[in-house]
């Protein structure tokens, strides 16, 4: 069991341990420098601008908000559907969940213009705002999921797991459509406005989440020198290709509901048909890596049996998954306002065209930041308590004998 | 018995006089902008909380506005201390549009700005309520609650805000700014306060366009609520149902 990246206590004293916890700390170095930087120099360091307002950063922040729901997932079909083998994932799934948001809010607080007043954004609320309501979702996922964590944990609280399981499960729903509704809810904008953004965000949580998990999965599991067994990965694979499927599919509804809108047929053209980057990012990256070649994979006759296939599609789906962001939040503002339709514009303030967005080196940095806070966490998080899955084979084969 | 001539006391008159004239001045440069400040607490004084009984807007008639012109663009940076840089991180409160029909091919020219709407989307997404509206109609930030996250941004139809980018330096006392706050047209509220007009208008008034023209919307008196009345007028975006305070004459 032992080997020089052992996680568990049981390891005893390992470099590897240590040499993870110093390459997180490394990257962590890194994304306070580019935080102290910018809070002195201000965003005209950024590659963002009046036009593009949120950028690079947001893109890792949107997308470890919306895994961490997800990830959760796992845990709640374990809990509160009562499937064995996901039962042994999670306190796996809580941690990673809690790990994952805290690195997505440590973005978003890091590339505010005033990441000072973080106490004002915590005490002055506007309800009408769904960022607002953002803030207590995930606020109170930290209870939940904490408290959850604890019933998993404590086999006296063992009997509350159900319950508050069932609670964190209902409230990540509604963090993630809060999330989407971010979007959903800009009613300018050609690229947002849309009720679809909230359950469409749901179904990226799935996909996105268990990704995140198998690949955290297989990573401990090798790490430590564990086999993974075949039946986990058959099962654990086809709910994968299930959730990026639904993806897939609510990605063709939102393009298919906009093309079918005269008003909407530019920013179609623009995303879907355009010279830029956007367009490369949504057919390659979204699609391309991120859906088809997954789907490929998971449903090839190997896949059941291969660890190594199942790992790289997650792996490919978060890669996919982050060009999703991209294009959804930048793209979605390169392409310009329309204050007057059927007019051609243009202004100083570069009306009528559309924007152009280079990211620095510091928002790549900030960005970096988020999933090394989600890695440290994690990784000490194992080091000092049990999350490695202990699965009970025989009831998980009945549990697939009954269907 | 006859008095002495006093010559000297002739003089000592004059000194007299030139130091009560001095005295005079001095008192008076000294009392001055005290008899000012009375004059802008006599148009509102701060105590006093703005009312809902006033809307403010303006109307823009764009057959009016000249094409090449952008006196109410200088006007607005020197009024509130703006840098008047144009790149993609500098701060426009206001620009000015040029937009040709892609049909007809009729071209205009119009100040775009903060529109003051009654339902502003900026103050429905503003997570801590830093984007609001004054009961008058006028929408602001206020900078001491504003985080910067730039989500007012995202939701204004106008793209009529701009985030700070950089320190500032040679701000105007009256209207503060701030690296990493959101901020946008306040209709030079510092102005309508004490009974002017906002810079653009006055500025536009000035160059002989006339082309803006603000007022209180709910005084059935004022020129703005006449020209409303009187003539056919757009809202921008008008099918978002914003009701803007701003409107556009001539397009």
């Amino acid at each position: 069991m032992a080997n020089n990246v052992c996680l568990g206590r049981e390891c005893g004293k390992n470099t590897g341990f240590w040499m993870l916890l110093a390459l997180g700390g490394l990257v962590m170095l890194g994304t306070l420098s580019a935080f102290f930087y910018l809070e002195h120099h201000g965003h005209i360091m950024t590659g963002m601008n009046n036009q593009i307002v949120w950028g690079l950063p947001h893109v890792f922040a949107v997308f470890l908000i919306v895994a961490a729901s997800g990830v959760l997932n796992v845990a709640s079909i374990g809990s509160v559907f009562g499937k064995k083998l996901y039962k042994a994932r999670a306190p796996l799934s809580g941690l990673l969940a809690l790990a994952m948001l805290a690195g997505g809010l440590a973005v978003l607080v890091l590339d505010l213009g005033r990441p000072d007043r973080l106490i004002v954004a915590m005490t002055h609320y506007n309800f009408k705002s769904i960022f607002a309501w953002n803030m207590i979702f995930y606020n109170g996922f930290f209870a939940i999921v904490g408290l959850y964590l604890i019933t998993l944990m404590d086999h006296k609280l063992k009997p509350w797991s159900k319950p508050v399981g069932l609670l964190a499960f209902l409230w990540r729903l509604a963090l993630t459509t809060a999330t989407g509704s971010i979007f959903g809810f800009l009613v300018a904008r050609a690229g947002y406005n849309s009720a679809l953004y909230a359950p469409m965000f749901i179904i990226y949580s799935f996909a996105y989440g268990l990704a995140a998990f198998l690949v955290v999965q297989s990573v401990m599991y090798k790490w430590n020198n564990i086999a993974m067994d075949e039946r986990i990965v058959a099962r654990m694979k086809n709910l994968l290709a299930v959730f990026v499927a639904a993806g897939l599919y609510f990605t063709v509804v939102l393009h298919l509901t906009n093309m079918y809108f005269a008003k909407q047929w530019e920013f179609e053209r623009f995303l879907l048909a355009g010279d830029n980057i956007y367009t490369t990012l949504f057919w390659l990256g979204q699609v391309f890596i991120g859906g088809i070649v997954p789907l490929l994979m998971l449903f090839s006759p190997n896949a059941a049996k291969s660890p190594a296939i199942v790992f790289l599609a997650a792996l490919l789906v978060l890669v996919g998954g982050h060009a999703q962001m991209y294009v959804t939040i930048v793209g979605g503002q390169a392409f310009p306002l329309d204050l007057f339709p059927g007019y051609a514009q243009t202004s100083s303030f570069f009306d009528g065209e559309v924007h152009s967005y280079s990211p620095s080196i510091w928002e790549l940095m900030l960005g970096l930041g988020g999933i090394a806070t989600a890695f440290l966490i994690t990784t000490v998080a194992v080091r000092v308590l049990k999350f490695l899955p202990q699965d009970d084979f025989k009831e998980i084969e009945l549990e697939a004998k009954e269907g | 018995m006859n008095e002495p001539k006093r010559p000297e006391s002739n003089l000592e008159n004059g000194e007299r006089r030139s130091f009560l004239v001095a005295s005079a001045a001095l008192a008076g440069s000294a009392v001055a902008p005290g008899v000012m400040l009375y004059g802008i607490a006599q148009a509102k004084p701060a105590e006093e909380a703005v009312t809902n009984k006033v809307r403010w807007g303006m109307l823009v008639d764009t057959n009016k506005c000249a094409t090449g012109c952008t006196d109410c663009v200088t006007a607005c940076n020197t009024e509130n201390g703006l840098s008047g840089k144009t790149g993609p991180q500098d701060s426009q409160w206001i620009r000015k549009v040029d937009i040709k029909n892609l049909q007809t091919g009729a071209q205009h020219t119009l100040p775009m700005m903060c529109q003051h709407c009654e339902h502003p989307p900026c103050v429905d997404v503003c997570p801590t309520g830093a984007s609001f509206k004054r009961a008058d109609g006028i929408v602001l930030v206020d900078r001491h609650i504003c985080i910067g996250c730039r989500y007012c941004m995202m939701a204004c139809p106008y793209k009529a805000r701009s985030f700070v980018h950089e320190p500032l330096t040679d701000q105007n006392p009256e209207v503060p700014r701030g690296k990493g706050c959101v901020e946008s047209c306040t209709f030079c509220v510092q102005r309508v306060d004490r009974d002017q007009s906002p810079a653009c208008v006055e500025a536009c008034d000035k160059a002989g366009h006339k082309a803006m023209v603000f007022g209180d919307l709910n005084n059935p008196e004022s020129d703005v609520a006449k020209a409303v009345k009187a003539y056919a007028t757009t809202e921008v975006r008008g099918d978002l149902r914003l009701n803007t305070g701003v409107r556009y004459q001539g397009i």
